[in-house]
């Protein structure tokens, strides 16, 4: 556990070789009276765009008084294409962002989006982190996307990109017409970040300790159950669940309680306020 | 994150029956930290104590953030042409980058609007005292510390706070080194120090004589080439004139890449000379003395426009000067030149005026601080200077790391006193250590730090804290 939180201050690599800028989509609406709530930056997984916050979330945050923003990571949504992309190209965005933001930040990853956000951790202090159905990567995830979605899954083995169906990412009670229009919208993340959410490198702790909440769907189909107790785990804490609900927990028909319970959690939380 | 109630301010309302050695009140300020200048030393430390739990009062003489990068303070050195000497990877806080989409070496009002978002991004500023300046620093018992301020100016009468700690960040680059010359007095033209070089207009169409080679002796040399009617360079020595890119690439992260791969020290001042033979050249066709030291052995110089108008003849390399007369300047070699303006880019001393100076080590009254990582003062647990380092890279960076291990040492004084024991013996151990390979005596390289060097001994500082030994 010691060795999990040495920081690390020599980064010669890192240093010698930073990270090409790129353009990068940000959404954000901001609430109508400025209540000193903190800013929250939504990261979308692999395949979404910012816009699968723009739907429903960010107007909800801000009519409760948070600013709310979301970022396409490069190669995605309205973000410069960028099929080399990794996954630390991707954390650099995040931290770009969340260090462009007026306040100190809340970060929101999900699905891979809370990979990109753990990583983004140990290089921003956030004032907490909520990691919403979180793909943390590693060959488990591998195993129970395969298991689910074959014929979606090989592919990205072999470079291609991963296919995600309307049964994974969302309840029945969906109505189908929305449901098939999210999926027309979804992209592919870079080859290359898809490879290293398998094999990359664990996070590294993270700067500034920030409280982190993880939620999810014990009726996930890309992520288990148990998925998402051995992430809570990780951060001493235990997911709090929302039953019925897909992946895209967003998106989903019941978007409405995750958010606030999120919210909730955000003004509840001393070290938040 | 604390809540603005617990932001009390010192307050004479508050103050306890403590009294000072000489019998002035003191407000307790309990646990509360104090940092003495909100530049970006400072600044960095207000946020990394209060990350770590701890109630903070900054005080800044100035009336706004950025210290030496905030061209409006009477101290600071900046220049209108001023930029970055390191690229922004080694420049920048290390936990909140600057925006990507800025050039490699950012412009000084970049930097102060950097340090403006910093401030405002982590509520710094709630916690700095502006236009107050500190007269005294003195320890007190039970490793506390009385700190004596006023407004800036001395208007209005000074107050004393008691802190549980001090750190003090009031940085080394304002108060101006000015050599001794015979004649001086004598010479009837003009003469400056580069702190109040602020604008290329002060050179236009004079005669100038640019005294010192650092990398601002340079940089006005460059602005003398381009403005003035004639400039004449004068160097103590020859020495390596690094340009800012090389193989199309910021120097400094050409550099990082062989400290990542850890090639040796000796190997990597063979390839430097070796591709500066190849790119700059043999200087002393130029007339430019040959370096007496290997790269790496002073301060590293990053222009690459000082050869270049050297080429052109519009800057004239001479020698050290010897003596001022009333109309002209005696050089070394016997040569005597006729400036209208000498500009002495000599670099600056540091000064700790509040602060008594064995606190600090300095025994003798050299000016000279003896600490351990440029920080840490033998037999004051609580004290700890940061930013007092000359890197051959950026100091924000180090200033951070600095902060964070003091804000962890104070977190450890509490929790783990045997650790924070060990620690206080390690500084007196270490009194003194060098991190840098060999480097030229002068108080210009008192502080000289290699930053592979520094920031690794950082990490085992940190390391031998969190996981004792």
């Amino acid at each position: 556990m010691r060795e999990a939180e040495r920081l690390r201050i020599v980064r010669a690599r890192e240093w010698a070789r930073p990270e090409r800028p790129a353009r990068r989509e940000v959404l954000g609406v901001v609430p109508e009276v400025e209540e000193g709530r903190p800013p929250l930056l939504f990261v979308p997984g692999f395949g979404h765009g910012a816009w699968a916050f723009a739907e429903h979330w960010l107007e909800h945050a801000a009519s409760r008084g948070f600013p709310a923003y979301a970022l396409s990571l490069r190669g995605h949504g309205g973000s410069a294409p960028a099929p080399e992309a990794t996954l630390r190209s991707y954390t650099h965005d995040v931290v770009q962002v969340a260090a462009s933001v007026p306040r100190q930040a809340v970060l929101v990853g999900h699905g891979a989006g809370a990979r990109v956000v753990a990583h983004a951790l140990a290089r921003y202090p956030a004032r907490a982190a909520v990691l919403v159905a979180p793909v943390l990567g590693g060959w488990g995830t591998f195993g129970n996307s395969l298991r689910r979605n074959p014929g979606g899954t090989l592919p990205a083995v072999f470079g291609g990109g991963l296919r995600l169906s309307r049964r994974q990412l969302f309840s029945r009670e969906l109505p189908d017409a929305e449901a098939r229009r999210y999926v027309s919208r979804l992209g592919r993340a870079g080859r290359r970040a898809q490879w290293q959410l398998l094999t990359g490198p664990d996070p590294e702790p993270a700067v500034g300790r920030p409280p982190v909440l993880v939620l999810g769907s014990p009726d996930d189909r890309v992520v288990s159950p148990a998925a998402l107790t051995r992430a809570a785990r990780r951060y001493a804490s235990a997911p709090l669940l929302f039953p019925g609900m897909g992946h895209d927990l967003m998106l989903d028909a019941r978007w409405r309680e995750p958010i606030d319970a999120i919210l909730d959690w955000l003004a509840k939380d001393p070290t938040t306020r | 994150m604390s809540s603005s109630t617990d932001l009390g301010r010192p307050d004479p309302e508050t103050m306890t029956a403590a009294l000072t050695r000489d019998g002035r009140p003191v407000s307790d300020r309990g646990d509360t930290v104090c940092v003495i200048g909100a530049g970006a030393s400072g600044l960095t430390a207000v946020k990394n104590l209060k990350e770590h739990g701890f109630g903070v009062d900054c005080y800044e003489r100035e009336t706004g953030i950025g210290g030496a990068w905030n061209w409006r303070h009477d101290r600071s050195p900046v220049y209108a042409s001023t930029h970055l000497i390191s690229s922004r990877p080694f420049t920048q806080f290390p936990d909140f980058p600057m925006p990507d989409d800025w050039p490699d070496y950012p412009h000084h009002s970049q930097l102060l609007s950097y340090f403006e978002r910093y401030a405002d991004h982590f509520d710094l500023r709630q916690h700095i005292w502006f236009g107050t300046e500190v007269v005294r620093v003195e320890p007190v018992e039970g490793d506390r510390w009385d700190v004596t301020t006023r407004s800036t100016g001395g208007y209005g009468p000074e107050r004393t706070s008691r802190y549980a700690a001090v750190v003090v960040a009031n940085g080394h680059n304002w108060s101006p080194k000015l050599p001794r010359y015979e004649g001086l007095e004598e010479f009837r033209g003009e003469v400056m120090h580069a702190s109040s070089y602020k604008d290329p207009a002060q050179l236009r169409g004079k005669r100038v004589l640019v005294v010192g080679a650092g990398n601002t002796g340079c940089d006005i040399a460059v602005e003398a080439a381009q403005q003035a009617s004639r400039c004449w360079h004068s160097t103590r020595r020859g020495y390596w004139y690094a340009p800012k890119y090389v193989f199309g690439r910021p120097a400094d992260q050409v550099n990082d890449s062989m400290l990542a791969l850890r090639v040796p020290l000796r190997v990597r001042q063979w390839l430097y000379h070796w591709t500066l033979g190849l790119t700059v050249g043999d200087l002393t066709r130029f007339g430019l003395p040959k370096p007496d030291h290997r790269v790496y052995e002073t301060h590293p110089i990053a222009n690459s426009q000082l050869v270049y108008y050297v080429g052109h003849g519009e800057i004239t390399p001479v020698p050290d000067v010897a003596r001022f007369h009333a109309k002209s300047v005696e050089l070394t070699d016997g040569r005597e030149i006729d400036p209208e303006l000498v500009v002495f880019a000599t670099g600056y001393l540091p000064r700790f005026e509040f602060l008594a100076g064995k606190v600090l080590g300095d025994d003798e009254g050299s000016g000279r601080p003896r600490l351990w990582l440029n920080a840490f003062a033998a037999g004051h647990p609580t004290l700890a200077v940061v930013g007092l380092v000359q890197p051959d890279s950026g100091i924000f960076t180090i200033s951070h790391w600095q902060s964070v291990l003091f804000a962890r040492l104070l977190r450890l004084r509490a929790t783990r006193p045997d650790r924070a024991a060990a620690f206080a013996k390690r500084v007196i151990a270490g009194i003194g250590e060098r991190y840098s390979g060999k480097v030229k005596d002068s108080t210009r390289h008192w502080f000289e730090v290699g930053h592979g060097d520094y920031l690794r001994a950082l990490q085992r500082a940190l390391d031998e804290l969190e996981v004792g030994r």
